[in-house]
């Protein structure tokens, strides 16, 4: 139901969207329609072979090892390896959430999950090497990496509170 | 410094994934069977089909917010903002902002560059990188379903903000002495 909601909120945000790219007449929609398709096929073999690997390496993943890393009760430690695990993950988004999804499909707890995605969003090496620097002077990169480095474990403390 | 990098459809990220899912499904339906890999395929392929939708609508209105909004218009609203309103400005429009990283960070120093301060250009960043609503649609809730995705957002809310805050502190200290920008 709720996901029915969403995909439908969704749709009307594009018909209104696209409503007003088609007003000006100046080609905005026919564009966003060839980027959109661009996008879609650059996104799909990436989340198809993500989505659907993901039971298999969840199948595969050493369940007493993920549990006993990042189970419910692997403490802080856990929620450390889970950060640290995410700003060394690789890759874009595919990488990082085929990952921590078959870490839950194995076992793993939804504070240290929610940690490793956190950690991935704040610190992967990759986007932080890759655009970060290319583009943002060097004590901004510093002083952003530090003011989110406590931000993992807030987040987990706050899921652990809640459920 | 604007323009993309172009984009290979198929990059080494994208052989990653493909080698450790194919890999890991011959393993399975080696080691375990047919059924049980029918069974995990299935259920799999399921999610996928039924997040497709999604994923569309979600791309679709990432093209065309990058269409209808100029960048300059975006630089605009974020450099103008100061104050705790100004923080929560910038947050508001990195979580909603449907860009990659090669819009996000030009748009960042384009704020700093406009007069906006490292907090709320953190703010803004921090927003898009833990808040976004775009990478929440189309990449996480595919792989983790709604329900993780609301929680890790709820729990989640308040980090832009008080990285923004913190930064808007400490940046006296980072910024080098001689840069009067």
């Amino acid at each position: 139901m709720i996901i029915l909601i969403l995909t439908l909120t969704l749709y009307a945000i594009v018909g209104w969207l696209l409503l007003i790219a088609y007003r000006r007449r100046d080609g905005s929609a026919q564009k966003a329609l060839v980027m959109t398709s661009e996008e879609f096929l650059h996104l799909l073999p990436r989340l198809a072979f993500g989505v659907i690997g993901s039971g298999f390496i969840a199948r595969l993943m050493p369940q007493d090892l993920v549990i006993a890393w990042l189970g419910p009760q692997s403490g802080v430690e856990g929620l450390a390896i889970a950060s640290l695990a995410g700003a060394l993950t690789p890759g874009g988004p595919v990488v990082g959430f085929a990952l921590g999804s078959a870490a839950i499909k194995a076992g793993a707890g939804a504070p240290q999950v929610i940690a490793y995605v956190t950690g991935w969003s704040l610190f992967t090496l990759n986007r932080v090497l890759i655009w970060e620097i290319p583009f943002m002077p060097a004590w901004f990169v510093r002083l952003r990496v530090l003011v989110s480095l406590p931000i993992p474990f807030f987040v987990a403390w706050l899921v652990m509170l809640i459920s | 410094m604007t323009n993309p990098k172009p984009r290979r459809h198929f990059d080494w990220s994208f052989w990653v994934v493909a080698s450790l899912s194919v890999g890991c499904g011959l393993t399975v339906f080696l080691q375990e069977g047919a059924g049980v890999f029918f069974g995990i395929l299935e259920d799999d392929t399921l999610i996928f089909l039924s997040i497709t939708p999604k994923v569309i609508a979600g791309t679709l209105i990432g093209a065309l917010v990058r269409l209808l909004v100029a960048r300059e218009t975006i630089a605009h609203w974020l450099g103008s903002g100061s104050g705790f309103k100004g923080l929560l400005i910038a947050c508001l429009a990195g979580v909603l902002i449907p860009a990659g990283p090669f819009t996000v960070f030009p748009l960042a120093g384009a704020m700093m560059v406009a007069g906006a301060d490292a907090g709320a250009a953190i703010a803004f960043v921090t927003g898009w990188l833990v808040l976004g609503v775009n990478r929440a649609i189309v990449w996480e809730s595919p792989f983790f379903g709604l329900a993780f995705v609301g929680l890790r957002m709820l729990v989640s809310f308040w980090v832009p903000l008080a990285c923004g805050y913190a930064a808007r502190l400490l940046q006296e200290r980072f910024k080098p002495k001689d840069e009067t920008a």
